[in-house]
């Protein structure tokens, strides 16, 4: 691989905060369609560049990124399928944008974790900040220990499962998909929800504005059953489900193409 | 959008001024116009007192040399005056100064005394207080005034991203809690009822070095801690009476806190030890300090935590 890789070959504008150019790292080791590389030393321009050009350019399809160093904005705006790992952990905003990876991650993440993500999946093994899987259209987040606040706010499709617990404003406007919380969740859980399920495994502090109780059906046990199968959770523990009391915001008059608009 | 840090040792002093350089450096990207920190070294019977004589865009130009030496005489003069022995004086950049001081008399009047000199500051008053800070980077904050050598039990910092104040040292953190000796608070967030506390502290005799509003915290925790709360129990009570969004980490000549707000909206990441406790705005400030993966976790909503040395 061209380039020095290291930090003397980074250049930044004047406040030092923008890394404008920035050289491919050298420390990649590839064999067949994996690839393996030590972020310790590596910006957060050199790491994505990296990603990319490994997965667009060279036909990689396996990635494995050491010591992540709990650097920002990692494996953002991927839209092919492969699968990369971490070992370590991110810092904000990691695996935001993307459209088909599978991404584990051993350790733990910032805020914003998935932000915005499209399909795929991210394994995280450890905890979580807040604004965890904000605006999610599709795929699944799983988190093996606690999250902060507002976890998958505005979420617009896709699941979520969090084995520990969660904080305030959980599902805050969120629009369509799934949250699977296997413990607590705290104050205003689903607030000013449009569409969607929350399971919760344990106490809920307090509901938010216009979240009910649902009522459980055989899709539901079906929809756990099967997620947590597919991702190795073990056996799920009984659920809650809380869903929009359609009090607040009630689109049964719309048409479903108009539905559809509204929620877009 | 600011970034905080603290670090609390509960087995003995260590290099916190270097230690908290590397967790502010870090967070750069959220505040490169000036840095702030409050460390506390190892007590005796001084008095350390951190003032400044100009701001630092402000210290040089004609007659500025000649003006500054005579503000430093006349601190010198008031402190004789008003009763204290003064040990050492020094400088690391010709406005900024640190004194020594032997004083048993009251610090308020001292303070207030000094302050009435032309453009005299004081930054922190207290027996193992005291708080540094300028204009720029970590990095460079530090080696102006040789923070990497400063060792102590624990400290507070933060970088400050100007957004709607000037870039100077009355808009810069730490806040030392006037006249409280020994207490100081960095803050990322917004308090919107500050107008009514300041109101309401000035009434009770406190005055205020800015128009900040993470000052009032500090002064706050002071006002109800002089009243015999702890510092765990008005923080907790300032999780009532303060409105908006703000994490804050408070110190003490003893102890360190955090306090996050009802709706958790600004961040914090802890990170506890036996020894060691830390606590920042990002994870990565964590790493600067503990160069290996660690647990931490987020603190929730109305969450406040406080360690002793």
């Amino acid at each position: 691989m061209p380039g020095s890789g290291s930090r003397s070959g980074v250049s930044y504008d004047a406040r030092g905060l923008v890394e404008p150019h920035a050289d491919m790292p050298d420390n990649i080791e590839v064999d067949g369609s994996r690839a393996r590389f030590d972020a310790t030393d590596l910006t957060i321009r050199q790491i994505n560049m990296a990603l990319r050009r490994l997965i667009y350019n060279d036909g990689i399809t396996d990635v494995t990124v050491l010591n992540p160093s709990s650097k920002h904005s990692l494996a953002v705006g991927i839209l092919k399928r492969c699968r990369i790992h971490f070992e370590g952990s991110p810092g904000w905003f990691a695996c935001g944008l993307i459209d088909g990876p599978e991404v584990t991650i051993n350790g733990r993440v910032g805020w914003s974790v998935a932000e915005n993500m499209m399909s795929g999946v991210v394994m995280i093994e450890r905890s979580a900040g807040s604004l965890t899987g904000a605006a999610i259209r599709g795929g699944d987040l799983i988190i093996k220990g606690d999250v902060g606040a507002r976890t998958g706010i505005d979420q617009k499709g896709g699941t979520i499962i969090v084995t520990g617990d969660v904080g305030i404003n959980t599902g805050f406007m969120m629009q369509r998909g799934r949250q699977i919380i296997c413990v607590n969740a705290g104050m205003n859980l689903g607030d000013s929800m449009y569409d969607g399920a929350i399971y919760v495994g344990g106490k809920v502090r307090s509901l938010g504005v216009d979240c009910v109780p649902g009522d459980w059906t055989e899709a539901d046990t079906e929809l756990i059953e099967r997620k947590f199968r597919i991702h190795g959770l073990g056996d799920p523990p009984e659920f809650q489900k809380f869903v929009c009391g359609k009090q607040l915001h009630n689109y049964d008059a719309l048409e479903p193409s108009e539905r559809k608009l509204v929620i877009h | 959008m600011c970034g905080i840090a603290g670090v609390i040792h509960r087995d003995g002093t260590a290099d916190v001024g270097a230690e908290l350089t590397a967790m502010l450096q870090s967070m750069k990207h959220r505040g490169p116009d000036s840095t702030g920190y409050a460390v506390y070294g190892p007590a005796d019977d001084l008095v350390v007192i951190r003032f400044v004589l100009a701001e630092p865009l402000k210290s040089t130009g004609f007659g500025m040399e000649e003006r500054l030496e005579r503000n430093r005489a006349e601190v010198e003069s008031r402190l004789a005056k008003i009763g204290a022995e003064v040990a050492t004086v020094t400088s690391d950049t010709g406005y900024a100064f640190r004194a020594t001081i032997r004083y048993g008399g009251d610090l308020k009047a001292l303070a207030d005394y000094l302050e009435d000199v032309p453009g005299c500051e004081v930054l922190s008053l207290g027996s193992s207080l005291e708080i540094i800070k300028d204009l720029g980077d970590a990095e460079t904050v530090s080696g102006q005034y040789d923070l990497g050598s400063f060792r102590g039990t624990h400290g507070i910092g933060h970088v400050r991203m100007a957004t709607e104040s000037e870039v100077d040292l009355a808009s810069a953190h730490p806040y030392w809690a006037y006249p409280f000796a020994d207490v100081a608070v960095v803050h990322n967030g917004q308090l919107t009822n500050y107008h009514q506390w300041r109101r309401r502290l000035e009434q009770h005799g406190h005055r205020f070095q800015s128009e900040c509003d993470s000052e009032i915290i500090a002064v706050y925790l002071a006002e109800y801690m002089s009243r015999g709360l702890s510092l765990e129990t008005a923080m907790k009570h300032s999780l009532d009476d303060l409105d908006g969004v703000f994490t804050y980490v408070c110190v003490t000549g003893n102890e360190l806190g955090i306090a996050k707000d009802e709706m958790a909206a600004k961040p914090l990441v802890l990170f506890e030890s036996d020894p060691l406790v830390a606590v920042a705005t990002e994870e990565a400030a964590i790493r600067a300090l503990v160069k290996r993966e660690v647990e931490t976790r987020d603190p929730y909503e109305r969450e406040v935590l406080v360690w002793q040395v």
